[in-house]
């Protein structure tokens, strides 16, 4: 459950307050205010952290993904969905971070909030293979459709080579 | 066509039907003489007008993310000038932000200007590049010429600060590579005088050209919500009318004492960006103007933290003593242990905010390193900007979003 101390930071204390029960770890390590939330409530958190004046997160600057595999004294899902979000009406952050099991390897899709998250989450599908569930496109976005694999995880070998496949005719 | 009945009416009504033209698809990229980056349109037109545009991005791609997470933290840095040709200073500089923001290190006064000093440059680079290469696509070569000589002053100043044109490499974990060389301040401000008379030229052949400002008023205009929906930021989202600059907002290293406005637009076209982008040279001249005096003022100093986890011991005391020839050796073949955990920092790019997300476990290796790139972000958009418009305008637009291929697929 959410560690009770004061972050800091007043957004993550109003997730907290506002969205009870949907954060599941809260740290703000250097600086950084940073709520795990549960990933079946992630859009209610979400819509709440845009939508309610004293958080108001209008922009979704970054999508990513971190692969744990392998790191050392981990415990719990192998994928993290790493969502950082600036308010431009009040100048600050805060992190939100999502576990995703391997066996499923599915996050709900932001676009419906932020259509920033189109791209982003098409990198993230190419990058580690995490599937947007009501991601309105979702496709490779840098690499090419006939490769084979998702490059970030870890299990990926940094020198195995695929031949670059040239247009179909 | 050819089966329908010639109508008897005047010319001119025929002209002016409806002639049910189908849409045609044009694939433009990814190699295109009038886009300055690697990347594929694939636009959908009825006659010239765009209806539709699919970006198809990632003909860079080179595992930008994955190479990170092989080396030592420091080897990462090269790979970061590489992201942005234009500003390599400014990709170097959020890395290892990010990377002393995990560690908890503070760098001396002395490294912070230097740091703000070498940013400025960059930036002023980026954006001389952006306008010169802009009116180079729409067919003007003389102001190109213009803003290209004074992007080569900049560069010449560059190169005397870190040794490179280009891949400048300067920034390092815990401060730069090394102080300003003697006289670069005289060379600096001799440039700086240069620069702005290349500047005021540049300004009399283009900014009130009938064929400039034809090509770029209008066009290529984007909202501001849609820029805060699609989190654009840097000069383009300035020029809807919104003053974020991360610069002010959420001052880092030493803004918060140099004296800088923050230009704005007003309709968000074309026109507003590149104006936008001139002026923010200008301001950039002045912030660096205040870092060189500031450092003439501040006298020799330190430029790199006293930490050995980062920095490498003085080359005498290596020669003379084991523990720090130990140090020396260690740090070269392993390179810094950086604490576990994550962290973001972000910087106010030529482009954008630029950031890095990174995760370590503790080793001396890099868990994740992501880079959050303004130009992959600002182009997202694109489409919205020129459906309905003539696909002259495409060329312009992407101009003026300045899509680094480099940086967009990383």
């Amino acid at each position: 459950m959410a560690a009770p101390e004061d972050h800091g930071s007043e957004a993550l204390e109003r997730l907290l307050r506002g969205v009870p029960g949907a954060v599941l770890a809260s740290h703000a390590e250097r600086g950084d205010a940073t709520a795990l939330v549960d990933p079946a409530r992630l859009l209610e958190a979400m819509r709440y952290l845009r939508d309610d004046p004293a958080t108001a997160f209008d922009m979704l600057t970054d999508v990513t993904a971190v692969d744990y595999l392998g790191y050392p004294g981990r415990v719990g899902p192998r994928f993290e969905v790493v969502y950082h979000l600036y308010s431009l009406a009040r100048n600050h952050r805060l992190r939100v971070k999502i576990g995703v099991e391997e066996a499923a390897c599915e996050a709900p899709s932001l676009v419906s909030l932020w259509p920033s998250a189109n791209w982003m989450e098409r990198e993230v599908w190419d990058m580690y293979g995490i599937r947007f569930a009501g991601h309105p496109d979702l496709r490779r976005i840098l690499l090419y459709d006939e490769f084979e694999g998702h490059p970030l995880r870890k299990d990926y070998p940094k020198e195995r080579r695929q031949p670059l496949v040239g247009p179909r005719n | 066509m050819a089966s329908e009945a010639r109508s008897p009416r005047p010319l001119e009504d025929d002209l002016e039907r409806d002639l049910h033209t189908e849409h045609q698809i044009l694939n433009m990229g990814p190699s295109h003489p009038a886009t300055h980056g690697t990347v594929k349109f694939l636009i959908e037109l009825d006659g010239e007008t765009i209806v539709d545009l699919d970006i198809q991005v990632g003909y860079l791609h080179r595992g930008f993310e994955k190479e990170c997470e092989s080396g030592a933290w420091y080897q990462a840095i090269p790979y970061t000038d590489r992201l942005n040709y234009n500003s390599a200073i400014l990709c170097n500089l959020a890395f290892c932000l990010a990377v002393e923001k995990l560690c908890g290190l503070e760098t001396p006064e002395r490294c912070q200007w230097l740091r703000v000093l070498s940013a400025e440059l960059s930036r002023i680079g980026d954006h001389l590049t952006r306008t010169g290469a802009a009116c180079l696509e729409l067919q003007a070569m003389t102001p190109f010429l213009y803003g290209i000589e004074a992007r080569e002053l900049n560069w010449d100043l560059q190169e005397e600060l870190c040794g490179a044109r280009v891949t400048s490499n300067y920034v390092r974990i815990g401060g730069v590579k090394h102080d300003m060389p003697p006289g670069f301040p005289a060379r600096f401000r001799d440039t700086t005088q240069k620069t702005r008379e290349l500047l005021a030229d540049f300004d009399k052949v283009v900014t009130r050209n009938r064929i400039f400002v034809d090509r770029l008023k209008g066009t290529g205009v984007i909202s501001k919500e849609d820029c805060i929906r699609y989190a654009v930021t840097g000069p383009m989202l300035r020029s809807v009318g919104v003053p974020l600059d991360m610069r002010k907002d959420e001052p880092y290293l030493v803004y918060d004492q140099v004296d800088f406005d923050v230009p704005i637009g007003e309709v968000g076209d074309n026109y507003d960006r590149y104006l936008v982008c001139v002026e923010e040279i200008h301001q950039s001249l002045r912030i660096a103007e205040q870092c060189v005096a500031k450092l003439e003022q501040l006298g020799p100093g330190p430029v790199n933290v006293d930490d050995p986890r980062v920095r490498w011991p003085a080359k005498g005391r290596v020669f003379n003593r084991m523990e720090e020839l130990i140090q020396q050796f260690k740090s070269v073949t392993e390179g810094p242990r950086v604490p576990a955990g994550e962290a973001y920092a972000a910087i106010e790019s030529a482009n954008g905010e630029l950031g890095f997300y990174v995760v370590s476990d503790g080793s001396a290796v890099p868990w994740k390193v992501r880079c959050r790139p303004p130009s992959f972000i600002n182009l997202q958009p694109m489409p919205i900007m020129l459906r309905g418009a003539m696909l002259a305008d495409l060329i312009p637009t992407f101009d003026f979003i300045n899509m680094i291929g480099g940086e967009c697929d990383r």
